[in-house]
């Protein structure tokens, strides 16, 4: 079952990415709104909506990634088991490729669907600070020595913890609204099929490169151990 | 509880006992707060209505560079006399070590803030003064949350030998709900509006402040409580 994680996760991305770029680019409708009076509304973006597939998938795995590796590490360091650090470590590593992913592609619907690459926007700063975090965690892990797996650890959990602050901090949004009652309700019967497939396809995707990266990460650290030990025990030069 | 208190009053006593009698930190520190509203003041155009929007990113920038030389250094002192040992071995709770810790960090940025506050206004003519004490008020939640934060990675950083870049790569990203609220309180006491005759006269908004305010509460009280529960599995020597 474990040998078989990455392969049958990666296979389920693969089949869900190819049958929701189907829908996503055939089947879905173009996106466009109409004002009372049947000209066309601001909210039209025709082609342009597309990416949010891409788009929404993505900050979906950055957002449960930063919990993922706050819950991690606060096992990693209750029970001092480096299993559950290299999970947090994957995560992140991970999670920073996503992040870019969701930070690029929002640029590119911010330009049609809001004249900027960029403003500060509310969910644009919390996902910039998540991302900052994330990538500050890295630099840790790669460059703090011997400690860098409790310093990254502890990092993460006051990422953690700090996401509501962050959520609290940047208020209310003109961002489209997220959730149940959000855009993903007003969808049209054509893209809701694809959005959630698309969701679904690039989780697996996520969670087959957080498990290839858990055993790339355990094997190095397993080797890293194994050389101590035989140097301690002089076999070893 | 009462023992932990008198401990950590005893090891902030002790610090800033050393500190009085070298006044390195403080004076290095306060030293370079000063250099950076001078370059604030060639940086930003002089502008009355500018300036009242910038004054307050001023301080809280200041707070933030010149906390993290301080904080850096109120470590590097346990670490090059290798006294670190000798107070985690103490026979105290590690968490009066940390507690004590933070008191005198906090005591550094409050000084350092109350030395750049009033060069700020001096420099551009801001009315930092009009509400002094909730502006005291949010400068000290402001320095707690940065050296409450600071302390629990500067001491997990102690013998790693990128400390100075990584520690501000950890906290900034950390810090920056705090920078926000700080920010945005301080703006908010700034507020001005202009009265009959069209001259800008100052015009609090309390509310707004009081919000911010509560804001920097209850991030440093968050912040206390997890450092408390996690400083100790940080730090294990």
């Amino acid at each position: 079952m474990k040998r078989l994680a990455v392969p049958l996760t990666a296979a389920l991305a693969a089949i869900g990415m190819t049958v929701s770029l189907w829908l996503i680019f055939v089947n879905a409708p173009l996106q466009w709104g109409k004002n009372s009076n049947d000209t066309l509304n601001m909210s039209s973006l025709f082609f342009n909506q597309k990416i949010f597939y891409f788009h929404v998938a993505h900050a979906f795995m950055l957002f449960a990634s930063v919990f993922v590796a706050g819950t991690c590490s606060i096992a990693f360091l209750k029970t001092r088991n480096a299993r559950w650090d290299d999970i947090a470590c994957a995560a992140v590593n991970v999670a920073v490729l996503f992040g870019a992913v969701v930070l690029v592609t929002g640029s590119i619907w911010a330009k049609p669907a809001w004249g900027t690459w960029w403003n500060w926007e509310p969910r644009l700063t919390m996902s910039l600070l998540l991302w900052l975090i994330l990538v500050g965690y890295t630099l840790v892990r790669q460059f703090a020595g011997a400690s860098a797996d409790r310093v990254a650890a502890g990092m993460a959990i006051f990422g953690m913890v700090g996401v509501p602050f962050i959520y609290k901090m940047v208020g209310s949004d003109s961002h489209p609204a997220s959730g149940a009652n959000g855009v993903v309700a007003t969808l049209g019967p054509g893209m809701k099929g694809a959005f959630w497939l698309s969701v679904v396809s690039f989780m697996c995707w996520f969670i087959a490169l957080v498990v290839f990266r858990v055993q790339s990460i355990r094997a190095a650290r397993e080797l890293r151990e194994l050389r101590e030990a035989a140097l301690d025990a002089g076999v070893l030069e | 509880m009462a023992s932990i208190v008198t401990q950590a009053g005893r090891i902030a006593w002790k610090d800033l006992r050393i500190e009085l009698r070298s006044r390195e930190i403080i004076y290095t520190m306060a030293f370079f707060g000063a250099l950076l509203v001078v370059i604030y003041s060639f940086a930003f155009p002089a502008k009355a209505d500018l300036v009242r929007a910038a004054v307050p990113g001023m301080l809280w920038v200041t707070m933030a560079f010149s906390g993290t030389i301080g904080i850096g250094r109120a470590f590097d002192r346990e670490r090059e006399n290798d006294t670190m040992r000798a107070l985690l071995l103490a026979p105290i709770p590690r968490l009066a070590v940390f507690f004590g810790k933070a008191i005198s960090i906090t005591a550094l940025v409050l000084a350092v803030s109350l030395v750049c506050a009033p060069l700020i206004a001096l420099f551009f003519n801001a009315p930092l003064f009009e509400e002094a004490p909730m502006l005291l008020l949010v400068i000290v939640l402001g320095s707690a949350g940065i050296a409450v934060i600071g302390s629990v990675f500067a001491a997990t950083l102690l013998k790693v030998r990128s400390r100075d870049v990584l520690l501000p790569v950890i906290l900034y990203p950390l810090l920056v709900p705090l920078f926000v609220a700080g920010t945005n309180a301080t703006a908010a006491l700034l507020t001005a509006s202009p009265n009959i005759d069209g001259v800008l006269v100052s015009d609090p908004n309390f509310p707004a402040a009081w919000y911010w305010i509560q804001f920097l509460g209850f991030y440093d009280l968050a912040f206390l409580v997890l450092s408390f529960w996690i400083f100790e599995s940080l730090v294990i020597e």
